[in-house]
């Protein structure tokens, strides 16, 4: 299965996803008589949505990237630069480094990627003014400012932190201005998914039903502020469709702070 | 491209400048330019000409890097606005602009000269001494800030339009955010190789966020409402030509005969010819025009608009006319626009018919709505056009049509995972000890609704209704309860 191409069947070795209702989505190896494997749904879609724009990702684009760690943002940044670019990729623990090398070749994306199994505060990239763009998801960003500097090219880049916590932010923002980086910028972003159901509300009796029993005044009146009104409607009721937000929804995932390197 | 009026945020003079360069305007011999500006009261803005000029010659030199800072000062003499708030002072020269060496990282430096016009400001101002020492600080700044503009040269993308977009002319856009536009990228799958939709009102901001996720490779079909397809954000990205060649077009009153297999090239010339002015003014060559017509199309309905777009050909087709006349006595020239013009209308339809093959396929990679149309009838239709397994998105400024295009959606079958969501974006204030959110949010950046086609069953789809309605039931009944007991 390739990560970037689509295919028109589904054959043995490729993941398939399995939709079983809404939010009941799975990944499923398809192998011949063998059990099946689930494995966790991705993080952070939605910042990584907003981390390849502000770093103008697109096809061609050198890439460097800290932790891999699980490797999704890593896939959908392979995703977004190939066919000619190539994401360099650094991650301190042996094991997930080579976890995700194999992923990679097992995706079929492994010429766009370098996986180097390194500290990145301590050793760098391993790459010098090549980059185009600059991701770090380290416990102290910080220290690896330096590194990301050189690693972009000369005529400068994009760079993104992502972090938890405020205190982490700060001392990259500082770190951010100290090595001359402009358009420092933190934001955060949330998703907030709404439900769509049809709802029905009582309309209180006032008295003034048996004055007038077609047509409740209410709800003439107030048609327009609610929307869709069913026709059919129950005597004494008003439906009508409505975007429910989640009873509880993901509050945090972590701060992007974006800068750019300017000539210099 | 000149959106707006003064400078405000960096991103929009970027814009700017880069579009000059994308335009190739004559760059001058040097960036020092004095310009002549008429003592001018009027308008905020009047030496039009001279600062894009000035601006193109910076912008050349910028070239070099990709981001590079600019000091730019103004002494503002042309604006007469502050002239009563000074009393009798105006010390600086009258006119004139100023477009200082291109220097970089200037950002922190300060200008001998600004820094004198704010010290003559203050010394001619009755007011400035009676003013506690923060009033001070603040005037001082207030001032800087006006005669002291450092600005950055950046080369145009998908961040930096939409973002300058969404600041400046939110409703030429219909108040997409950038970050809905970055979920709509992701949730679309956009990436090279693709063949993709797009049917957008959004100046063509979202086709260029397409283009440049795409980088030239596969093919994408742009979708256009009466008038023609509209890419004034789209000339701005810079693009080679060669993204253009596999960027094609397709009427939208002309997908149902597409979808009915009664399509036929014939029914075409008027229709072709009607998009030519289109299609001119889409280039930007009318841009500051249209601005104030689509600032009414806002708040009137879609009705409405059509005539605003009439008004606009004809706008154009006027201006096309006087510059014939100009013309006539270069007969040579002339002959050779009208074979130009043969050929190039040849070639529309040529692209028209490939368009249409394109779709006839029924293969494409994704589906990508935006604008101010209703989502479901165009969603019914056009998904038609897209492969099973494949995403699609549509974006919607309110949220009432996208609950209804769900419901239909759902009832139709065919696709699943269906999600209506929205984005918060929020901007910190990042300080050591004083890091909180920006007093300021967005409230809104528009719905998204966002979906993966799959094959559908002609018997099956009838069972996938009655289990929606099945399952939205309960919950009803049950919020229903709710909303009783709460």
């Amino acid at each position: 299965m390739s990560f970037v191409e689509y295919g028109d069947t589904i054959q043995e070795g490729d993941t398939a996803i399995v939709f079983l209702g809404h939010e009941s989505m799975f990944p499923v190896k398809v192998q011949h008589g063998s059990k099946t494997q689930t494995k966790t749904q991705i993080l952070y879609s939605t910042d990584i949505s907003l981390i390849t724009m502000m770093l103008e990702l697109k096809p061609g684009s050198i890439v460097c990237e800290s932790g891999t760690g699980s490797g999704s943002l890593s896939h959908a940044i392979i995703r977004t630069v190939a066919p000619t670019g190539h994401l360099y990729t650094v991650e301190f623990h042996q094991q997930r480094a080579e976890k995700a090398m194999e992923e990679f070749r097992e995706h079929k994306v492994e010429h766009l990627v370098t996986v180097k199994n390194q500290d990145v505060c301590k050793n760098g990239f391993g790459v010098s003014n090549m980059a185009d763009a600059v991701f770090l998801d380290i416990p102290s960003p910080w220290e690896a400012i330096g590194h990301a500097k050189s690693a972009l090219k000369v005529e400068g880049g994009r760079f993104c932190s992502f972090s938890p916590c405020i205190e982490q932010v700060q001392r990259t923002c500082l770190a951010l201005e100290e090595h001359g980086f402009t358009e420092i910028n933190t934001l955060e972003i949330l998703l907030r998914v709404y439900n769509v159901r049809t709802i029905s509300l009582q309309i209180p009796d006032l008295g003034k039903a048996a004055e007038d029993n077609s047509n409740p005044g209410f709800d003439s009146s107030n048609q327009a502020n609610q929307g869709v009104m069913c026709g059919s409607q129950q005597q004494g009721t008003a439906q009508f469709k409505s975007g429910v937000p989640l009873r509880e929804m993901v509050g945090h995932t972590g701060y992007l702070t974006f800068a750019t390197k300017s000539l210099s | 491209m000149f959106i707006g009026r003064r400078r405000r945020s960096a991103g929009g003079e970027a814009v700017r400048f880069a579009h000059c360069l994308s335009r190739n305007i004559t760059p001058l011999p040097s960036v020092e330019l004095l310009g002549g500006t008429p003592a001018h009261c009027g308008p905020p803005f009047p030496p039009m000409g001279a600062r894009r000029e000035t601006v193109g010659a910076c912008a050349v030199r910028a070239l070099a890097g990709r981001s590079t800072r600019v000091r730019l000062v103004l002494a503002a003499g042309s604006r007469s606005a502050h002239g009563g708030e000074h009393g009798a002072g105006r010390p600086y020269p009258r006119g004139g602009l100023r477009c200082a060496q291109a220097r970089r990282g200037l950002q922190g430096g300060t200008d001998p000269e600004a820094e004198e016009i704010v010290q003559q400001l203050i010394e001619n101002s009755t007011t400035f001494r009676d003013k506690t020492e923060f009033a001070q600080d603040k005037y001082i700044k207030k001032k800087k800030k006006k005669y002291e503009a450092v600005i950055t040269i950046v080369k145009p993308s998908t961040r930096i339009l939409s973002t300058m977009y969404y600041a400046r002319e939110p409703g030429k856009i219909n108040h997409l955010r950038y970050d809905t536009l970055a979920q709509m990228l992701t949730l679309g799958n956009i990436r090279a190789g693709n063949k993709m939709i797009v049917m957008e009102t959004c100046a063509g901001l979202v086709l260029g966020a397409v283009m440049e996720r795409m980088g030239g490779y596969g093919s994408i079909i742009q979708m256009y409402p009466q008038g023609g397809p509209v890419r004034a954000a789209t000339s701005c990205f810079g693009f080679p030509a060669s993204f253009f060649n596999s960027l094609y077009e397709f009427p939208l009153s002309k997908v149902d005969s597409l979808l009915s297999r009664t399509f036929s090239i014939e029914t075409l010339p008027s229709e072709s010819e009607d998009n030519i002015p289109a299609e001119e003014e889409s280039n930007g060559s009318l841009d500051e025009k249209p601005a104030s017509i689509q600032e009414t199309e806002e708040e009137s309905t879609t009705e409405a608009t059509m005539e605003g777009n009439q008004t606009e050909e004809q706008e154009t087709m006027d201006l096309a006319a006087e510059d014939t006349e100009n013309k006539e006595s270069k007969e040579k020239g002339n002959k050779e626009n009208i074979r130009e013009k043969q050929r190039k209308q040849q070639e529309r339809r040529k692209k028209l018919v490939e368009a249409a093959a394109l779709l006839k396929e029924k293969n494409a990679d994704g589906l990508i709505v935006a604008g101010r149309f209703h989502p479901t009838p165009l969603l019914l239709s056009l998904l038609e056009f897209v492969a099973p397994s494949r995403p699609f998105v549509v974006y919607c400024q309110y949220r009432e049509p996208l609950l209804e295009c769900y419901t239909k959606l759902r009832e139709k079958g065919g696709v699943i995972n269906l999600k209506l969501s929205e984005t918060w974006l929020r901007n910190y204030q990042v300080l050591p000890d004083r890091s909180h959110p920006k007093l300021t949010m967005s409230g809104g950046g528009g719905y998204l609704l966002s979906g993966i086609t799959v094959v559908m069953d002609k018997g099956k789809s009838d069972a996938g209704r009655l289990e929606a309605q099945k399952t939205e039931e309960p919950t009803s009944k049950k919020r229903k309860l709710e909303e009783l007991h709460s």
